[in-house]
């Protein structure tokens, strides 16, 4: 909004590790702590609010103590929204309300994780009995992949959605992972690959579903003030919104996603909508979480989302909207299972010039979009539109 | 056959009339004395008026499947269940219900009538309910 002062991403660090079998997962929130530092020439103390959402292997460990602790900081404000995998886009929400509120300037923002060496496979879930939902849903083998697998049934059911279709998102997707030299897959794939690889939980493959790998990413967040003193080119922060899906006391949709809700908020307060995007990292935790976010922030129409990404659209440099132009989640990196990290960092890339050279994109506006939880059961949306400075 | 060694509901007060029905082959589902509205999983508020006149009632026991995935592998769950299918089942009472179908997925579509049965728990007065094809 013209009448709010500007809130800026000064730093963006995703750590170059897939695999961390020799250090632990504070260690890594440290690295890419001091790597986001570094990438926006700030020093450590004046980091004045810190955000992080939980860790799985430390459940009921107060997550912004232990790390506010182990980072050694001391602050004004700390979040840990939890939603999963969005969390992180939320927290960038939540730390520009925060920074225009007055209460904080520099706020830090770190995800960490290590389900490869943990030993994680695609299509294992959990099985504790914790929440209610739990005793009715984990009960019945309901992993996350087999939820995701019935939200693609039906939407195929009712749009006549393909598997191919499907398919083509990930042929974009390691299209360009083969130029990310930390990419955990970066040989390109076909069609052909995607649909003949291992249904996994019907109707999706194998190569539907995003990688398991270990790493980290951070951000800083920072006032006009603190930008005014930076040197480097930053990100403005345009446009933010989150929501929250669910069962709807048992009416389900899963075919739509709240990224209708989050999108729509974000291109709200941004003053922009849709055409206006010349780059958007959606969270791709299989194939058809992306097929329905690009239909529920509105490139396309509700179901038009299959013949949307045949013929390319999704390509950088010059497809009609290129997406995850670091391979993303499918074919580059997922650290901690949580993908709505490396969204932002990608789009920060993309919109300073610093993606790689086959796949940079001409972009003065970006969207990163994050689902987190399940749009199986329930689903958290955040959604952030960031600009260019140049724009 | 007995549902252990797939993992097993926590009875709570709040549930605990839901799971010892099935035990005797009976599905309930919650309705709302005030707004009408039928629920699952089951809550002691009506999560569409926040009204605590939330009433057990007996469901039909049919209903539609609305979505499924069938998973062929899965570490930790016992192989003569698997291929598992887990579905969500419409109910003639109106919601949509997480669960199981018992039968061959090649026999299966979105919009295939099913109808409930239960397998027992040892662990506790529980049964689960699961869904199989309708004989018409």
């Amino acid at each position: 909004m013209a009448t709010q002062s500007p809130v800026y991403i000064a730093g963006a660090y995703e750590h170059p590790t897939r695999e961390a079998p020799e250090k632990s997962t504070m260690q890594l929130h440290a690295e890419v702590a001091r790597g986001a530092l570094e990438d926006a020439n700030l020093e450590k103390d004046s980091i004045d609010a810190y955000f992080t959402a939980g860790m799985p292997e430390y459940e009921s460990g107060l997550t912004p103590l232990i790390m506010a602790d182990y980072l050694g900081l001391d602050v004004s404000y700390a979040d840990t929204t939890d939603f999963g995998g969005s969390s992180y886009i939320s927290h960038v929400g939540h730390a520009v309300a925060a920074i225009r509120n007055g209460t904080c300037d520099v706020a830090l923002i770190t995800l960490a994780g290590r389900p490869r060496s943990r030993g994680q496979a695609t299509g294992s879930g959990a099985r504790e009995i914790r929440t209610t939902q739990d005793s009715f849903e984990r009960i019945y083998g309901a992993t996350n992949i087999g939820m995701y697998g019935m939200a693609a049934q039906r939407h195929m059911h009712e749009y006549g959605t393909t598997p191919e279709q499907l398919a083509e998102i990930r042929v974009a997707a390691s299209h360009h992972a083969q130029f990310n030299e930390h990419a955990m897959y970066q040989d390109p794939v076909t069609v052909d690959d995607v649909v003949s690889s291992r249904v996994v939980a019907d109707p999706l493959h194998l190569l539907d579903c995003c990688v398991i790998s270990d790493g980290g990413g951070a951000l800083l967040v920072v006032s006009e003030d603190v930008r005014s003193r930076l040197e480097h080119e930053c990100v403005e922060v345009l446009g933010h919104g989150e929501s929250i899906g669910h069962h709807q006391a048992g009416r389900i949709d899963l075919t739509r996603t709240a990224a209708r809700e989050s999108g729509s908020r974000a291109f709200d307060e941004a003053g922009l909508d849709p055409t206006d995007v010349d780059y958007a990292s959606i969270y791709d935790s299989f194939t058809i979480t992306v097929l329905e976010a690009i239909e529920d922030l509105g490139f396309c129409a509700k179901g038009d989302g299959g013949s949307f990404v045949e013929g390319g659209a999704l390509k950088a440099p010059n497809g009609e909207l290129p997406f995850n132009t670091d391979g993303g989640g499918l074919c580059s990196n997922h650290p901690a299972n949580r993908g709505g990290m490396t969204k932002v960092i990608e789009a920060v890339r993309q919109l300073r010039g610093d993606a790689n050279d086959e796949v940079q994109v001409d972009a003065d506006i970006a969207l990163a979009h994050g689902t987190g939880g399940s749009i199986g059961t329930r689903h958290g949306a955040a959604t952030v539109v960031l600009g260019g400075e140049d724009r | 056959m007995s549902w252990e060694p797939r993992p097993t509901p926590e009875i709570t007060p709040e549930t605990k009339r839901y799971w010892s029905a099935a035990a005797d082959e009976t599905l309930l589902v919650r309705e709302c004395g005030d707004c009408g509205l039928v629920h699952h999983y089951p809550r002691a508020y009506c999560p569409d008026c926040f009204s605590d006149d939330v009433n057990w009632r007996e469901a039909t026991g049919t209903g539609t499947v609305y979505s499924y995935s069938v998973t062929r592998t899965m570490s930790g769950w016992p192989d003569d269940d698997l291929p598992l299918i887990v579905a969500y089942v419409e109910l003639d009472d109106g919601p949509r219900m997480l669960t199981n179908l018992d039968c061959d997925p090649e026999a299966l579509d979105i919009g295939t009538r099913v109808e409930v049965r239960f397998v027992s728990l040892e662990s506790a007065d529980a049964a689960i309910p699961v869904f199989v094809p309708l004989e018409e």
